[in-house]
């Protein structure tokens, strides 16, 4: 690695002094590109395609939810084959739901979001030309692009899109008998999740990679960024997990074609029994969770390193207690492979073992706690910039503290009995993974838009766009709760056929109203983002007095990053609003001896580091 | 239609063009004074944060309110008393957190806004801080926890022996209960036995099996102040038997048998009175997405007092009812076929 580095410094250098262009043609610039700039744009765009795709299934279905029964003459113009007569057909129903939880799991909060941050700000942060393998890295995307492409044709192919829910639990999607979806769009479902496993795992190991090898002189471990310590320890946790999602995936596809028996036993459908014999569905449950509860980190600690840079940034402060963050991550990332057994507290698992599965539960409550705590530390006393970015932060600080306290409730296996598979699960997830890591990934993306595009975005609609956001979720998710607390389940066409149920209609029909709203709001963020990246006003330098390596980069993307050699770091990136410093921020890549009057006692420790590493490594 | 559509497309690029102008005109004037905007906008926003904290607040608390009627419906079984409130404590501790932490977090924003004049608090660590709010919520939990698994170990560790077995049998898209009648043991049943006259694919030939009773339609009966040991089976795909009034869950997986065992402590009639509604009934819900149907699936539940359900049960037929001993042995030469195919 030392030896490549030194090469792509020459590399790059050379190119500076003869100021000539990298030869790109516009296929090796914009569609098989190797640079990691431009892989996180592709990455970012597509999961913005397909964010609005499930985005406007998800109110195609919840018009039924609040209107059982009533046409919508519209539906019929836009999807004729889902929603004859203007009524969302019960079938399409079930895909539309399971196709939105599929792909804004996967394809937007862990492609989309750990695709894009992780690519645009691990070379950039840690001070790297590119990624360690710019090849990998764009067999990523294109692995991605590919799953996507075969997760949107499924929707149109006979039978349907696979509509089991997007925990596909076997024996229902094993069996085109049960359900129609379980046909050739539950076989794409899979042939796409591999397909996106395989994308995961050349980004993670990417990325893992280039932390730990490519780091620039003096960025050691306790400098990096937390963005940076949030991506490594996400890649890590997805490296360790989707191997079993995808051994999952194969036995099922085994299972559904080659008529092994690894999740089918028993079973007599459609009038005749199956000659499957001695497999358990709930094998597949527990392979399924192994992955899917480190998923849910996955999704949400990219948006927490990515809050917390954004927090610090804007709050003109540090971060309240940076060690403690990695900690608390750390120890949230271990403990994620050891609470899968809390969503089958009701699958007939050992009582005993479901009391351990609540005692490891319960820990993960710890560290969040801790994280909480620092986060609403940081802001006291600080000096707030209210970018939209900020407020998008401080939406997740408070997105995850009210998905988080039910999510106790939901791990205590005693009252999970009567909670689970209801809308308050609905609730508390779609709050504490859904709309947390999405205001992550906004905060995200307005706050590096210029990093991007080397524009701004428009402010003004930025905070239009996060008051109604932050409103319309509050609005759907806050009355699920009662829904679920009055036995509501979930996956559900209408509630229609239990009379109890009926005097809820009214919640539903709020929760509607409100996700339109929401609807509404992307509109004006899609608009900013795309009127922006041609119109936009040119970005500055450093336009938000950030302390991290990325905003030293020349706004004009190169590529290798930096003309010349990369810059050496000399401190922690967030020495903001520091006592006797002329500005608030001071930037990684300012010395200690520039810097006399800002310089604590503490600092000398650091101080003298930076000199040996200086003198050992001078050959670099 | 065509109309509608035309007008909506024509509206959204009007509205697109207005937002256009809308930006060209911010940027520029952003262009004149960037930091005065700044401020005004850190003004506003915080101003806005704390009123939406405010009314955000007022509402969680009227809502609550408002829709506590149908929030956890009276609990019908033993268990679900003690469930609904240890979910009151816990609703209780995570209320306070809930709103000292939003408070704070809020408050913080609007208060320490952006000032020239001033600066940040140059404030990163503070370990006896630290560990108070790593060792105070440690204790919470751990009391959540007790008190939570000490409830969970109570509801599934007692001893079943006592209780009166009956079977909840799943498949898309219905129910069917079966009772084991006076020797409380159900029959031996498999998949390989199910035909049109024996839905749950019962061994004839079990002695066990002989006063079994099933539900025929689509309602089924529990006495009153008496334990049920109850067996979930299913024959298809994954189904959950939800009873959302007794706090009772359990999921139907095909290829085993799950167990859930609950005492029911309100009748049908009792719960009439307290829900002040004459046409009020128990249900069983399926919970677990079993196919396009699933949402239709579900049977009524009427508790009733032992004397009433005992007369009910006798009213009911045998498992066996109106099957003759010759066809039984027919049925079953099919089944060994493929069994041996296997």
């Amino acid at each position: 690695m030392e030896v490549k580095q030194g090469v792509q410094v020459e590399h790059a250098a050379e190119h500076d002094a003869h100021d000539h262009e990298h030869h790109d043609t516009f296929w090796t610039k914009y569609v098989f590109s190797q640079d990691h700039k431009m892989i996180s744009k592709q990455f970012l765009i597509t999961a913005i395609i397909m964010a609005y795709m499930a985005m406007a299934m998800s109110m195609i279905f919840r018009l039924q939810l609040a209107w059982p029964g009533e046409a919508f003459p519209f539906l019929e113009k836009i999807i004729p084959n889902f929603a004859p007569d203007g009524i969302l057909d019960p079938s399409a129903y079930l895909a539309f739901v399971t196709l939105h939880g599929t792909i804004m799991v996967f394809f937007v909060l862990t492609g989309g979001l750990s695709g894009t941050f992780s690519n645009l700000l691990i070379p950039l942060q840690v001070g790297a030309r590119d990624m360690a393998s710019g090849f990998l890295n764009m067999l990523s995307y294109w692995f991605f692009f590919a799953s996507c492409t075969v997760m949107t044709i499924s929707i149109y192919v006979e039978g349907g899109a696979a509509s089991g829910g997007w925990t596909i639990y076997p024996p229902l999607s094993a069996l085109p008998q049960a359900i129609p979806g379980s046909g050739m769009g539950m076989t794409l479902w899979l042939v796409s999740m591999a397909l996106f496993i395989i994308s995961a795992l050349l980004g993670g190991i990417n990325y893992v990679c280039t932390i730990i090898n490519l780091r620039t002189k003096g960025m050691t471990l306790t400098r990096l960024p937390l963005t940076i310590w949030a991506f490594l320890i996400t890649a890590t946790l997805g490296i360790l997990s989707f191997p079993v999602l995808l051994s999952a995936a194969l036995l099922l596809i085994f299972d559904r074609s080659f008529g092994t028996s690894f999740y089918l036993s028993d079973i007599f459908i459609a009038g005749e029994p199956l000659a499957h014999s001695g497999g358990s569905p709930i094998l597949f449950q527990h392979l399924f969770w192994f992955l899917g509860h480190p998923e849910v980190y996955i999704v949400l600690l990219p948006a927490l390193g990515l809050a917390s840079e954004v927090i610090s940034v804007n709050a003109r402060k540090p971060i309240f207690g940076y060690k403690a963050m990695v900690v608390s991550m750390l120890v949230i990332a271990f403990l994620s492979f050891i609470v899968w057994g809390h969503h089958m507290f009701i699958t007939g698992m050992n009582p005993f073992l479901g009391s351990v599965f609540v005692f490891t539960t319960l820990l993960v409550a710890i560290p969040s706690a801790v994280k909480t705590f620092n986060y609403i530390a940081t802001l006291w006393r600080a000096n707030i910039q209210f970018t939209p970015q900020m407020l998008f932060g401080i939406g997740l600080v408070s997105f995850f503290i009210s998905g988080g306290l039910t999510g106790i409730i939901l791990g205590d296996s005693a009252l999970d009995i009567n909670l689970h598979d209801n809308y308050f699960v609905v609730a508390h997830f779609h709050i504490v993974m859904g709309a947390s890591a999405i205001f992550g990934m906004f905060a995200g993306v307005y706050h590096w838009f210029p990093r991007m595009f080397g524009r701004m975005m428009n402010k003004k609609l930025g905070y239009a766009h996060f008051w109604l956001t932050v409103i319309a979720v509050y609005g759907v998710f806050f009355p699920m709760h009662f829904l679920g607390l009055a036995g509501v389940p979930r996956r559900y066409y209408a509630n229609t056929a239990y009379k109890e149920f009926d005097a809820l209609i009214n919640i539903n029909e709020l929760v509607t109203v409100m996700a339109m709203l929401g609807g509404i709001a992307q509109l004006i963020f899609l608009f900013n983002f795309v009127y922006s990246i041609f119109r936009g006003k040119a970005s500055p330098q450093n336009p938000w007095k950030s302390n991290t390596l990325e905003w030293t980069a020349p706004v004009k993307h190169l590529h290798g990053n930096w003309p010349g050699r990369i810059p050496v770091i000399h401190r922690w990136p967030y020495d903001y609003s520091k006592p006797g410093a002329k500005d608030d921020y001071i930037p990684q890549t300012v010395p200690f001896t520039e810097t006399p009057e800002s310089n604590l006692p503490a600092d000398e420790r650091e101080a003298k580091f930076n000199e040996e590493i200086a003198n050992a490594r001078s050959d670099v | 239609m065509n109309f509608i559509l035309i007008l909506t497309i024509g509206l959204s690029v009007f509205v697109m063009w207005r937002l256009m102008n809308i930006v060209q005109l911010t940027s520029r004037l952003s262009g004149e004074n960037e930091e005065e905007e700044q401020n005004r906008d850190n003004k506003v926003n915080g101003i806005l944060l704390m009123a939406f904290m405010v009314i955000g607040l007022l509402l969680v608390v009227y809502m609550t309110v408002r829709y506590s009627e149908f929030m956890l419906p009276k609990a019908a079984t033993e268990h679900g008393e003690e469930t609904d409130l240890l979910l009151w404590w816990n609703f209780g501790v995570i209320g306070i957190v809930f709103f000292i932490t939003q408070i704070a977090l809020f408050y913080f924003g609007y208060k320490y806004r952006f000032n020239k004049s001033r600066r940040a608090f140059f404030y990163h660590e503070n370990h006896k801080l630290e560990i108070w709010w790593t060792v105070i919520p440690t204790i919470v939990l751990a009391a959540l926890i007790v008190t939570g698994l000490n409830s969970w170990n109570k509801m599934t560790q007692s001893d079943h022996d006592d209780g009166m077995k009956i079977q909840v049998y799943s498949y898309q898209f219905a129910f069917i209960a079966r009772y084991a009648g006076p020797d409380n043991v159900l029959g031996k049943s498999s998949y390989l036995l199910i035909s049109d006259t024996n839905p749950l694919g019962i061994d004839y030939d079990d002695p066990a099996a002989a006063d079994d009773i099933m539900t025929r339609g689509n309602e089924m009966r529990l006495p009153v102040g008496i334990p049920i040991d109850m067996d979930c089976n299913s024959r298809d795909v994954i189904h959950s038997v939800y009873f959302p009034h007794l706090r009772t869950q359990m999921n139907a997986v095909p290829g085993m048998t799950t167990n859930f065992y609950f005492k029911p402590t309100i009748t049908t009639a009792e719960m009439r009175e307290i829900e002040q509604d004459e046409n009020f009934d128990y249900v069983l819900l399926c919970n677990k997405v079993c196919g396009v149907a699933h949402y239709t699936m579900n049977m009524k539940l009427v508790i009733d007092e032992p004397d009433d359900f005992r007369t009910w049960l006798k009213e009911q037929k045998p498992v066996m009812d109106g099957v003759e001993t010759a066809e039984n042995s027919e049925e079953e030469s099919e089944p060994d076929e493929q069994m041996a195919a296997m």
